[in-house]
C-alpha cells in the first residue's frame, strides 16, 4: 500500500451525506482525500465521484469491526482495522462506474456492503 | 438403497458437454496392455497407480438459511443425498466445497446448524466424506467452530493415485489462502512428481471470475503458480451457486451448483442477487457435480464432469411446493 503525506485539498466529512464528489484538481496539487467510514453493512458515503487522471487518497476507518475495501480495477485493497486508518492513493485512468466491496466477511448483509466509485 | 438411479425421474443433465472442453486428463490410460508400462512407472513414481473411480461434489448447502430465495430449507440437500445414494455404482467419496451452514450470531445456533448438517450428510451411503469451509461456516470466528465440528480446514490425502488437496480460502475472514497455508501447499506438493494427478477443492474460485461480486481469491494467482509445474490439475469449488467451467494456463476449474439457491450469470450487468424461487420448479438451478473416469483412447484417461440439476417431477407445481413445505414429507 502506498502511503502519502498530504495537505488535504478536500476532506469529505463522514456524516449524513450519502454521496460525495471531488472538484477539479490543480496541476501538481496533492491528492484529494476522501474519508470513508465502514460499519456493518455499509460504507458512508456509499458513493463518491472522482476525476479521471487525478490522484485521490481514500482514507478508511471502521466504526465496529474489521472490514475490507476492495476494487480490483482501481487497485484498491484495504484492510480496515478498528482503531487504525487505512489509506490508498489512486489515479484512475479510465472513466466508469466501479463497485468496491467489503471483502472481509462481516455477517449476514455483508454481500450488500458496497461503495460505488464514479470516475468522470 | 441398491436400485439404479432413474435419471429421467430424478436428474436432468444440463450444460453437460462430453467434448474436449468438459474433459480433463488425470493420468495414463487405465486399460490395455500398451498402458501397463506407464501404469507401472506411475506406481513407482507416485506410490499408487491411478485406477477408475468416481466421486461427487456437493456445495453450498447453507443449512439454517431461511428466506424467500428458498423456503424449502434443507429439502434440496436431502434430495441430493437421495440421488447420490441411488447411484450405481456408488462413488468412492464425496467432497463438500463449503458453506455447509449459514451463519448465525445467536449463541448456540450456528453449532446446531453444524450438527444438523452432519445429521443429514450422515445419511450418505458413502462414508468417505471430505469438506472445506465456506465463509458462512468459518469467516466470523476464524474457523473455530468449524474445526470443533469438522476438523482441519486444510489437508491433503491420496485416493487411487490421485492427490487431493483441501484449501481454505475463507477462515481468515478475507478471500485469501494466506502465506502460511501457501507455504504448506508448496511443501505438500513437493512430495509428488509433476505427473501426479491433483484435485484441489476449495470454496472460492482461485481466479478472478467476478471480483466485484467477491468471486475471487486475493492470492489465487500464487496458488496457481505453486500448482503450475503439475501436469494434471483440476480445481473444484463452490461459492458462486452455479455451474461454471474455466480453463487457466495450467488447470481446469469447475464450480458446482448450490443446494440452496442459484446466482445469476456473472457475465451480465446485473447485481448479484439470488435467483427467485420458482414454485413450478422448486429445485431449479440447484444440483451437484459428478466426476468419473471416462474411457480414453491412447495413453491418457480422462475425467468427465457431469453438471447435475435436481428436479422433482412428483412434486412439481404449486401443490407440490405445498407438499414440500409440509413437515414430515419425505421426498
Amino acid at each position: 500500500m502506498k502511503r502519502v503525506s498530504v495537505a488535504a485539498t478536500i476532506a469529505l466529512v463522514v456524516g449524513a451525506i450519502a454521496a460525495a464528489s471531488i472538484s477539479a484538481q490543480e496541476p501538481g496539487a496533492a491528492p484529494a482525500i476522501v474519508a470513508v467510514s465502514a460499519k456493518r453493512f455499509e460504507f458512508t458515503p456509499n458513493q463518491i465521484t472522482i476525476k479521471r487522471g487525478e490522484a485521490v487518497t481514500i482514507r478508511a476507518t471502521t466504526e465496529d469491526r474489521e472490514h475490507g475495501l476492495f476494487q480490483k480495477d482501481l487497485k484498491i485493497g484495504l484492510d480496515i482495522v478498528p482503531g487504525k486508518t487505512a489509506e490508498v492513493t489512486i489515479t484512475p485512468d479510465k472513466a466508469g462506474r466501479f463497485v468496491a466491496i467489503c471483502d472481509h466477511f462481516c455477517g449476514s448483509g455483508h454481500g450488500n456492503m458496497k461503495l460505488v466509485i464514479l470516475v468522470e | 438403497m441398491n436400485r439404479p438411479v432413474d435419471r429421467r425421474q430424478f436428474l436432468r443433465f444440463t450444460g453437460l458437454s462430453l467434448g474436449a472442453g468438459a474433459l480433463i486428463s488425470v493420468g495414463p490410460a487405465l486399460a490395455g496392455s500398451a498402458a501397463v508400462p506407464v501404469r507401472n512407472w506411475l506406481r513407482r513414481r507416485n506410490g499408487e497407480e491411478v485406477s477408475p473411480f468416481s466421486f461427487v461434489q456437493l456445495s453450498d448447502t447453507h443449512v439454517g438459511f431461511q428466506g424467500p430465495p428458498n423456503p424449502t430449507g434443507t429439502k434440496a440437500f436431502e434430495r441430493a443425498i437421495d440421488v447420490v445414494n441411488a447411484l450405481d455404482p456408488q462413488p468412492d467419496l464425496i467432497l463438500f466445497t463449503g458453506d455447509l451452514t449459514h451463519e448465525s450470531e445467536t449463541p448456540g445456533e450456528h453449532a446446531k446448524r453444524m450438527e444438523l448438517f452432519k445429521s443429514i450428510a450422515g445419511r450418505l451411503r458413502v462414508k468417505k466424506v471430505m469438506r472445506v469451509p465456506g465463509e458462512h461456516d468459518a469467516a466470523l470466528d476464524g474457523g473455530v467452530l468449524y474445526r470443533e465440528h469438522f476438523g482441519d480446514t486444510r489437508y491433503s490425502f491420496d485416493h487411487r493415485g490421485v492427490h487431493f488437496v483441501a484449501l481454505d480460502n475463507v477462515s481468515t475472514g478475507t478471500p485469501a489462502v494466506g502465506a502460511e497455508q501457501l507455504a504448506w501447499l508448496q511443501k505438500d506438493l513437493a512430495r509428488y512428481p509433476h505427473t501426479a494427478p491433483i484435485v484441489v477443492f476449495t470454496h472460492r474460485p482461485l481466479f478472478d471470475l467476478r471480483p466485484d461480486w467477491e468471486w475471487f481469491t486475493r492470492d489465487g494467482d500464487e496458488v496457481m503458480n505453486a500448482l503450475a509445474p503439475y501436469e494434471n490439475v483440476t480445481v473444484l469449488y463452490g461459492h458462486i451457486h452455479r455451474h461454471d467451467v474455466h480453463e487457466s494456463e495450467h488447470a481446469k476449474h469447475y464450480a458446482s451448483r448450490s443446494l440452496i439457491f442459484g446466482f445469476p450469470d456473472p457475465s451480465g450487468n446485473g447485481d448479484k442477487k439470488p435467483m427467485p424461487f420458482d414454485k413450478e420448479k422448486p429445485f431449479r438451478n440447484l444440483g451437484l457435480q459428478r466426476l468419473s473416469e471416462r474411457s480414453g483412447q491412447g495413453r491418457r484417461a480422462q475425467l468427465g464432469v457431469d453438471d447435475v440439476e435436481l428436479t422433482i417431477r412428483e412434486y412439481s407445481g404449486t401443490e407440490g411446493v405445498q407438499q414440500i413445505l409440509k413437515s414430515g414429507v419425505t421426498l
